[in-house]
């Protein structure tokens, strides 16, 4: 909750540092403000309490997610550096959108009352079509800002429609109110229940871009510039899985089997659709957008199993993505400016080139493939036990087969980087990015090597 | 203490590597592995020879769910970790007239993949078997990938999707197995060897686990990968790969796979048996019509696992012993091979038989130690191939007649597919190529004087290493027969 009120207050101040029209200082109090909020955020830990009449509680689930949010901005911040030197760039205001957005994703995963979830899922929503439209000039990011609105819109639409719905059934916006509705499950509102569940559970999969309500991942992502692409697929996704995790756990843990099909078939088409189109693409940022579907789709296991070792293994697979992802968009803005493609191609040699961005890339690609070592290998074993443990027996294989598919079009950069020889020179890099790639591989191996430290937290 | 001192130094020294400069990490690395040898020699020499788990180290590793980091060496684990500590060495050594780009990378690759080979080696908790497994494939994908030779990218490529694909089913059914561990579930190896299990599930589980295992070493049909990513690999990378990488999937079948699941291997051990032995006899066949050496080293590889391969799944102690002490034997005729190609291949710049001949006439040493390494290969009695060969043979034979006798042909056709090559390379006219071609150099003998010693200690003297292992087997056999 206090970090909800000092990002709201940061947000505005920082908009107010952009009037001093020194750019120079604005990542720096960026970052302290983070890093401020960051601290607020873990003082909540084991400290759970409830806000407004309710309508917001922190607990560990959502301290959890919040710090994995807050840190993962943190570490996209530093890539935004060429924004700094840019002429035009209206970094206050970036800034205070990236914040913005933050605090939206933190009422996502602090909320009890579904009016917070919808507020929150507007207040991130509005700050990232921004965002996608963030480099004027571009008509790819023009197209990608207007198609995430206008889609973005239509289901932020059925997802008020859903709670509507559900009001109606139930009476209540609170979550616990619902529970004890669903759990009787009056027979005459029964199908307006189930119908708002359903409305509600569409717009969520379209937020974390789950098939088959993934069609404006690639174009957003491959249009939008690619720092604000890394915020989107790691911060928008995190809220977006932790806050569906919290309905259906909240509000409709008692009916388990009727929400189960639905989200076993998104969760499979996820998978398959995520996985399989990533195969085809020539360009890596395009490729990381199909792979951020693929990811909705394990994180989808942890919902679809919905057990004691789901929590844990949401959370741990959260941050091992989101820290992974952010590596590899780390990586990809700078070869992608420095050689003007964000092709596969344009990663030739950069093992002799840059053999330090070659390395990092390395490393996010076989955590993001699930290979051991990294915090990517045990975030997926970790989800695979929580399914067999409800004996998902064909999941499990159906997720083995496509982490084999994977492993496919990741090693695909890899390739290029050590196998293909070098057609671009030395890439430049700042050093506060070169420290921050650093510190995520770190952190990735640290996760693959002792995930005792983070897999039992909640 | 000593287990964790064995896995953690040659990470730390991977790490030391990548800090030099030149082509001095190659003998920072060698120190390094000679270290790591010493080290495995003070293991040996503090071993008690009986059946328990030595130098035990267990430590929380995932303590929510109750998974430990469990290693310790038995008599099984230290042959192998001893073939380990040996080869690796000798296998730094024999690239010292090479100069790689990146050294450093390399050199820390190869000490980095020992880490994983020995872990592998030791490993007493499933999770951690797997970990390690894969943590030795990354190093080999990157060294056959980077310093290969033509085609490097997509046949490394085959070979790692290959492998991570076998070792994906193996995961799912060590997570399989661990649910069914009462109480709040383990992953160890005793937990899982007191499992009961229904045929049924057993069966399923057999495949699910030796499709990893029978990759890895490769078994017939799963070998395809093999023959082009050895020939592909530079020297180190293949010696690595057929010296002791294979030994991965053999000692995982010994001791993940066979007391495991004893109903699903008595269910299906017909059937791998005759796969092996089909093995035995296509990768001969195939050997004989090589004209690249390596390739037929290659071929050679495929029929000899299949041997230690079938000689493992007639569950008797012969069978076992035997591919324990074929294990050692063949890591080390192979390394020699592969090396003696690799000096063969720098002077002349050809592996290509036809267009070699009478190297012999100025080799004398070269050419000795090639026939022992080769003659040890065929199995020819006083050197280590025929110890093997002998309790694989007898064990297979005990097992089913008719399967002894074919696979006893391998004798016959090993000799066929070995002394050819031995007389179109050495012996015959010296031509152009061959001309100007010396003999070893103090480097190369100090590679291949060890290697020889090898042969002739486990050909004559085989109770050495037998008597280190046999207890631990029995005490298998003992579970298997549970």
């Amino acid at each position: 909750m206090t970090s909800i009120i000092l990002l709201s207050i940061f947000g505005i101040v920082n908009l107010f540092v952009g009037f001093m029209k020194s750019k120079k200082v604005l990542m720096p109090v960026v970052l302290l403000f983070l890093a401020i909020a960051l601290v607020a955020t873990l003082f909540d830990w084991n400290q759970p309490q409830s806000y407004f009449s309710n309508m917001l509680a922190t607990d560990n689930f959502s301290v959890g997610f919040t710090a994995v949010m807050v840190l993962s901005t943190f570490f996209i911040l530093p890539f935004s550096r060429s924004y700094v030197d840019a002429e035009n760039a209206n970094l206050a205001e970036y800034y205070s959108l990236l914040l913005f957005a933050l605090v939206g994703g933190i009422m996502m995963v602090t909320y009890e009352n579904l009016l917070i979830l919808f507020l929150g899922i507007e207040i991130m929503s509005i700050s990232m079509y921004i965002m996608a439209g963030s480099d004027k000039r571009n008509i790819l990011s023009n197209e990608a800002s207007m198609k995430y609105f206008l889609m973005g819109s239509f289901f932020t639409g059925i997802i008020l429609f859903g709670v509507a719905l559900l009001y109606g059934a139930t009476g209540a916006f609170y979550l616990a109110d619902i529970a004890a509705a669903a759990a009787r499950m009056d027979p005459e509102t029964a199908p307006m229940l189930l119908m708002g569940l359903l409305l509600v559970l569409v717009g969520v999969s379209f937020k974390i871009g789950a098939a088959p309500f993934h069609f404006w991942t690639p174009d957003v992502y491959d249009g939008t510039p690619t720092v604000f692409t890394s915020y989107m697929s790691t911060v928008v996704k995190t809220a977006g899985i932790a806050a569906f995790y919290k309905l259906m756990s909240a509000a409709f843990g008692g009916v388990y089997e009727q929400w189960y099909p639905t989200v076993v078939a998104i969760t499979v088409l996820t998978l398959l659709i995520g996985n399989i189109g990533a195969v085809a693409q020539s360009s890596m940022k395009r490729m990381l957008a199909y792979s951020s579907i693929s990811h909705a789709g394990y994180l989808l296991i942890a919902l679809t199993s919905f057990n004691d070792r789901s929590e844990n293994a949401l959370l741990f697979y959260s941050l091992a993505y989101a820290v992974a992802t952010i590596a590899a968009f780390g990586v990809l803005k700078y070869v992608g400016d420095a050689r003007g493609s964000d092709d596969y191609s344009s990663f030739n040699g950069l093992g002799k080139t840059n053999p330090l961005l070659a390395f990092v890339m390395t490393v996010a690609m076989l955590s993001l493939a699930g290979i051991p070592l990294t915090g990517g290998f045990f975030g997926k074993l970790f989800l695979f036990s929580a399914a067999l443990e409800q004996d998902l027996i064909w999941l499990v294989i159906i997720a083995v087969l496509m982490s084999a598919v994977g492993i496919y079009y990741y090693f695909r950069v890899i390739i290029a980087m050590y196998m293909r020889d070098a057609e671009g020179g030395r890439v430049a890099v700042d050093p506060l990015a070169t420290f921050t790639l650093i510190s995520l591989v770190v952190l990735t191996v640290l996760m693959g090597i002792l995930p005792g430290l983070f897999s039992d937290l909640l | 203490m000593l287990t964790a001192l064995l896995l953690l130094w040659p990470a730390l020294a991977a790490l030391l590597v990548l800090l030099v400069k030149g082509q001095a990490a190659k003998k920072v690395a060698f120190g390094a592995a000679l270290v790591e040898l010493v080290l495995g020699i003070w293991t040996w020499i503090n071993f008690v020879p009986n059946a328990s788990t030595q130098f035990l180290l267990n430590e929380p590793w995932i303590a929510g769910a109750g998974i430990m980091f469990k290693v310790g060496i038995d008599g099984i684990s230290l042959l192998m970790v001893l073939l380990t500590v040996f080869l690796v060495p000798l296998i730094i050594l024999s690239t010292f007239k090479h100069t790689y780009e990146k050294p450093a990378s390399f050199y820390a690759l190869i000490l980095f993949m020992q880490t994983g080979l020995l872990g592998v080696f030791t490993a007493l908790d499933a999770f951690v078997f797997y970990f390690f497994w894969e943590v030795a494939l990354i190093p080999i994908y990157f060294i056959a990938g980077m310093w290969g030779g033509e085609n490097r990218v997509r046949v490394t490529f085959k070979f790692f999707i290959y492998t991570v694909f076998g070792s994906l089913f193996m995961l799912a059914a060590f997570v399989y197995l661990y649910f069914q561990t009462p109480g709040t579930h383990s992953s160890e190896e005793v937990a899982f060897y007191q499992l009961v299990l229904d045929s049924g599930t057993q069966s399923w589980l057999f495949w699910f686990l030796f499709i990893a295992f029978a990759i890895k070493m490769p078994v017939f049909p799963f070998h395809t990968w093999q023959p082009d990513t050895y020939t592909t690999a530079p020297a180190a990378g293949t010696m690595l790969l057929s010296g002791i990488m294979l030994k991965m999937g053999i000692y995982g079948a010994l001791r993940w796979l066979l007391p495991v699941v004893p109903l699903g291997v008595s269910q299906w051990a017909n059937v791998v048996l005759v796969l092996a032995i089909i093995g035995i006899i296509y990768g001969a066949i195939i050997a004989i019509r090589q004209q690249d050496m390596k390739r037929l080293v290659a071929f050679s590889s495929i029929s000899h696992v299949g041997l230690i391969a079938a000689g493992l799944f007639t569950l008797n102690e012969q069978g076992l012993q035997g591919a324990m002490i074929q294990m050692l034997s063949h890591g080390v005729n192979v390394v020699g091979l592969f090396f003696i190609i690799d000096i063969i291949q720098s002077r002349t710049g050809t592996r290509d038989i036809a267009a070699l001949g009478g190297i012999t006439q100025n080799t004398p040493f070269l050419s000795v130690c090639f026939l022992v390494l080769l003659l040890g290969a065929v199995g020819l009695p006083l050197t280590n191939g025929f110890i093997g060969e002998f309790l694989l043979l007898m064990s297979v034979y005990q097992y089913n007649n008719w399967m002894g006798a074919i696979a006893g042909l391998t004798i016959i056709l090993g000799a066929v597919y070995m002394l050819r090559m031995f007389q179109r390379v050495m012996f015959g006219e010296k031509n152009e190529i061959t001309q100007g071609f010396t003999d070893l150099t103090f480097t190369e003998k100090a590679v291949l004087v060890p290697l020889v010693v090898m042969v002739f200690w486990i050909g004559l003297h085989p109770n050495t290493f037998l008597n280190l292992s046999e207890p631990a087997v029995l005490k298998l056999l003992d579970v298997i027969k549970r």
